[in-house]
Order: structure tokens, then C-alpha cells, then sequence
């Protein structure tokens, strides 16, 4: 649609009798069409010829492919029990305690960030926690996290308040940035002071995006402390990986159901909470 | 409203909200000081007394990067990138027909099948990929073609989504125009559906490929191939020389790839 609106709607019915009419392609100029195809076509060709793929194995593995599958339809809730029983817990604590953190922590900076209340020093402070926080994956935070502070959930319970830090404080100082003015310009203009105009000002427009963001970042959160066992870091992971190398996938699956259900849940719940909210 | 001597006060909520509130917030914090305290049972706080001496350490070791470990790199770096592009191609020669069958206006069937899609969505979607590379290690063996199947499994949730929220959203009257010609079901689909989801569709592909980037840097972590190959046996030989070369590599990807994806997104929307 966009192409075709670029440059041939003000051609004369004339015009198009004598050509036969083609779809119009997706990136206009021919050669640059013709470059990407043919860089795609050699990219490709030299990529696959680099990855060995061991075909017999591959085909072993189909059988405990096919295990795997059947053992979704079977999953073993009860021989380990207590140690998904565990994890789990454990992986909610995790995720309940670094999102409070985590978001308690953000809000603060997310107003540092925010070019319309905080002064030109603050906001470039903020935004670099912000982009070093974004920039470094979890997992990695997680090694790091584990080698200076030991194994355990405390690891990733920073890790996660840490990665919540990046992704809250961006998409709130955004909203703040693009709050309507005159509001706050009205409390202002009360006499009201500046803990005040956050207040009374700013607070009600963002609360909503806030809570929105926040519900989010839990789901994320849940979803990345499955993970963060797999390096120590506590949670259901270390559960998972176990029950991997025992080959016991009637375990794995019923641990990974319990993921879903979980994430689910919460999406479902997220979805009710902002629609209420909004 | 609450009316004393002068009058009536203003007041932000009544008695009961107030009331409401404060006995929601005291259930909020203990929940998380019961949370704070299951992880501090599990904690062994010696060491975390004894982190600042350790991380210093760490960074004394880790300084200068040992930049001649370089070379042992590219192989690993384009292991990555192929992981990362092919994973992505994959999912979405996978999350096309899926999308379709999600997408409540070119489902054949609301009732059966458009469910089984959105399953199929949430499922890849909620697992992240460090774990169905394990999946497929355990499968199919460790190697670069189990994290390019990991990631194009992981990937299609994410893509099937935007690409069904895309077709949902397309101007119908084009269709009923294609329609309207006598078209069939493919054409309709070629000539009406098609070329309103395509840029779209290329902005969820370079998306997604800059998010593949991140994660097929790590995936090796697990033995699927990448240079988390090499991160992990530097950090089980504890040469943090390598390992400050190696995350500073990741990090130089990382925002590559966002800038490329930024570029691209910006030419096409």
C-alpha cells in the first residue's frame, strides 16, 4: 500500500491503458532490490555451509524427540515433588521481591530521566543506569552477580531488580515526557511545591501507564528467573536442568506446564488489572 | 468531603478508601518482607559481607582484556550471527502460516483452530530460550544447529503475534475490493492481504533478528554454540581476561544490532 501510494496514483486512466499493471514490490529502487537479494542469497549460502549439522545424531535424537513429546502428554507432577515445590517458591519469592524492588527503585530514576522535570546532570546520570542496565542481559548480570555474591536466590533476586531498573525507568520517563503540561502547570500554579506537583500534578497522569508497566515487568520477571538457575542464581531452573540431564522428561514437561500455566495467568490477570486501571 | 468547624475540607479519598488503601499496602509489605526473608534464609551472608573485597578482585583480574584472544573469536562471532539470522529466517517461515490461522479474520475455523494457534503462540512464547536450547541439546545433540532450531522455536510466538495483531488490523474494504474482481481464496490473500501486512512484517523481522542477536550471544552458556561457548570455558577456567573481552564483544554486538535494527525500522515505517 505504501508504495503503490508513493508515486502512481495521479497517473491518467490514458496512461495505464497501454501498460500491463504489476504489483507494485516492497522496496522501490530496482538496483538496491537486486542488492539485497543477491547479498541475501550469498549470506545464506555461506552461513548454512559453515553450520555442521550431524544428521545421524539428529535422527537418533528424534526418538527422545518423539520421548519428550509423549512425556507432555504424561508429565510427572509427584517423584520430585518437593524439589519443583521448591523452585517454584523459590522463583516467585524471587520475582515478588525484586519487582517491588526493582520498581521502588525506578521510579526515582525514571523522573531523573524525564528531560521535562529533571535538570540537564540528573537526566544524563539516569539514562546511563538506564542504558548500562539495558544493555547487559540478564543471565550475564546473573554470572557476575553469582561469582562476586555466591550461589543462591540473593543473586537472582539483584539480577532482577537490576534488569526491572532499565526497563521501567525508560518506558516511564517516557511517559512522563509526554504528559500533558498544563496540568502540572496548574498545581503549580497553587503555590504548590515541587514534592507536591509530582504529586498532585504528575502522579495521577502516569499512575495508570505505571501500574500497566509494572504487571508487565512481573510477567518478565517470572519468566526470566525460570532461566537463572541454569547459573546458579536460584529459582526453578536449576530444577529443570537437572531433570534435563537425567534425561527424567516427564519431569522437565511437567515443570515447563507449570510455567505456562503460570505465565498464562499472569497475562490474564495483567490484561484484567489494565483494562480496570485504564 | 469531611466538614469540620470551617467547613468542608478537601480530601483526596473517603474514610473507607483510605482505610481500603492502607490495608492493601500492609498485605503488599508482608508479602515482600516474607519474601525478603526466604531469601535471606538462603543466603550465606558471609559472602555477600565479603563481595566488595571479592568484586575488586574480579575486576583486577578481568583488567587489561587480554585483546590477542581475539583471534579464537570470529569463528564464534559468526557462529552467532548465523544463529541468530537463520533462527530468525526459520521462525518465520514457521510464524506466517500460524499468524494467519490465529488472526480472527483469516482463520478458517474461530472455533477449533485459531485456539490451537493461540496455544501454540503462548507455549514458545512463555519459554525462553536458553531452555529450549537445553531441550534440543538433549535431543539433537550440542551445537550452532541446536541453538538456530532453539531460537527460531522461541522466535515464533513473538512474530505470530505481531503478525496476527497486524492482519487483524488491515484496511478490509482493499480485501473487499480484491473480492469483489472474482478472486480466490490465494488471491484474495496475495493481492489483498499480503501487501498491507508486508511492512509490518519487515519491521517484526528486523525486530525480532536484533532481539535473536542478544540471545543467541548466551545460548552457548548451554553447549548450543556462539561465543557463550567461549564465555563458559573462560569462566570455568577463571580467565577473567577473556571473560572482560568476551562480554565487551557482546556488548559491541548488542548495540550494533540495535542500531541496524533502528536504521532499518526507520527506512521502512
Amino acid at each position: 500500500m505504501s508504495a503503490y501510494a508513493k508515486g502512481e496514483t495521479h497517473r491518467t486512466l490514458d496512461d495505464l491503458l497501454g501498460t500491463r499493471w504489476r504489483r507494485p514490490p516492497l522496496v522501490q529502487r530496482a538496483w538496491l532490490r537486486w542488492v539485497l537479494l543477491v547479498g541475501l542469497v550469498v549470506y545464506l549460502v555461506a552461513a548454512i555451509s559453515t553450520v555442521e549439522v550431524n544428521w545421524s545424531r539428529v535422527y537418533e535424537g528424534l526418538d527422545r524427540g518423539g520421548a519428550f513429546v509423549m512425556a507432555f502428554a504424561q508429565p510427572d507432577f509427584v517423584s520430585r515433588a518437593d524439589a519443583i515445590w521448591n523452585g517454584m517458591v523459590e522463583s516467585i519469592v524471587m520475582t515478588v521481591a525484586s519487582s517491588v524492588v526493582g520498581i521502588l527503585i525506578s521510579i526515582p530514576i525514571a523522573l531523573g530521566a524525564a528531560r521535562n522535570i529533571a535538570p540537564l546532570p540528573v537526566y544524563l546520570v539516569c539514562r546511563g543506569i538506564i542504558a548500562v542496565s539495558r544493555a547487559l542481559q540478564e543471565i550475564i548480570v546473573a554470572i557476575l552477580l553469582v561469582a562476586i555474591f555466591g550461589f543462591g536466590p540473593l543473586a537472582g533476586f539483584l539480577t532482577l531488580s537490576f534488569a526491572t531498573i532499565g526497563f521501567l525507568s525508560k518506558l516511564l520517563a517516557e511517559d512522563i515526557e509526554s504528559m500533558d503540561r498544563s496540568q502540572a502547570e496548574a498545581v503549580r500554579a497553587t503555590g504548590a511545591r515541587w514534592s507536591q506537583c509530582i504529586e498532585y500534578g504528575v502522579k495521577p497522569q502516569v499512575i495508570p501507564r505505571l501500574i500497566g508497566l509494572s504487571i508487565y515487568r512481573v510477567d518478565i520477571n517470572f519468566r526470566e528467573s525460570a532461566i537463572l538457575g541454569l547459573v546458579g542464581a536460584g529459582g526453578i531452573g536449576a530444577t529443570l536442568n537437572t531433570a534435563f540431564d537425567r534425561y527424567e522428561y516427564d519431569t522437565a514437561a511437567a515443570i515447563l506446564l507449570i510455567i505456562i500455566v503460570i505465565v498464562m495467568a499472569l497475562e490474564y490477570l495483567s490484561g484484567l488489572i489494565r483494562a480496570r486501571v485504564q | 468531603m469531611i466538614e469540620n468547624a470551617n467547613g468542608p475540607i478537601w480530601r483526596l479519598r473517603n474514610r473507607r478508601e483510605t482505610l481500603t488503601r492502607w490495608f492493601v499496602w500492609l498485605l503488599g509489605i508482608a508479602i515482600f518482607l516474607w519474601c525478603w526473608q526466604q531469601i535471606s534464609d538462603a543466603t550465606t551472608w558471609f559472602f555477600v559481607w565479603d563481595a566488595p573485597n571479592i568484586a575488586s578482585d574480579i575486576l583486577g583480574r578481568a583488567t587489561p582484556p587480554r585483546w590477542s584472544y581475539m583471534d579464537n573469536l570470529w569463528v564464534p562471532i559468526w557462529d552467532t550471527l548465523n544463529i541468530a539470522t537463520l533462527g530468525t529466517i526459520g521462525a518465520l517461515i514457521l510464524a506466517v502460516p500460524i499468524a494467519f490461522l490465529a488472526a480472527r479474520n483469516t482463520t478458517p475455523s474461530t472455533l477449533f483452530i485459531r485456539p490451537v494457534a493461540l496455544l501454540i503462540i503462548v507455549a514458545t512464547r512463555s519459554i525462553n530460550s536458553l531452555i529450549w536450547a537445553l531441550l534440543l541439546i538433549a535431543i539433537i545433540g550440542p551445537g550452532v544447529f541446536a541453538g538456530i532450531v532453539a531460537i527460531a522455536i522461541r522466535s515464533i510466538g513473538f512474530c505470530a503475534k505481531l503478525l496476527y495483531e497486524a492482519i487483524e488490523e488491515i484496511d478490509q474494504s482493499q480485501v473487499e475490493a480484491v473480492t469483489a474482481t472474482g478472486a480466490s481464496r490465494w488471491q484474495i490473500m496475495v493481492y489483498g492481504i499480503v501487501p498491507q501486512i508486508m511492512p509490518a512484517f519487515a519491521g517484526i523481522a528486523v525486530f525480532r533478528w536484533d532481539i535473536n542477536i542478544r540471545e543467541s550471544t548466551v545460548l552457548g552458556l548451554v553447549g548450543a554454540g556462539g561465543i557463550g561457548l567461549q564465555l563458559q570455558a573462560s569462566l570455568n577456567t577463571l580467565a577473567w581476561p577473556q571473560v572482560s573481552l568476551i562480554l565487551l564483544v557482546i556488548l559491541a554486538a548488542v548495540v550494533i544490532s540495535e542500531w541496524v535494527s533502528a536504521k532499518v525500522r526507520g527506512a521502512i515505517i
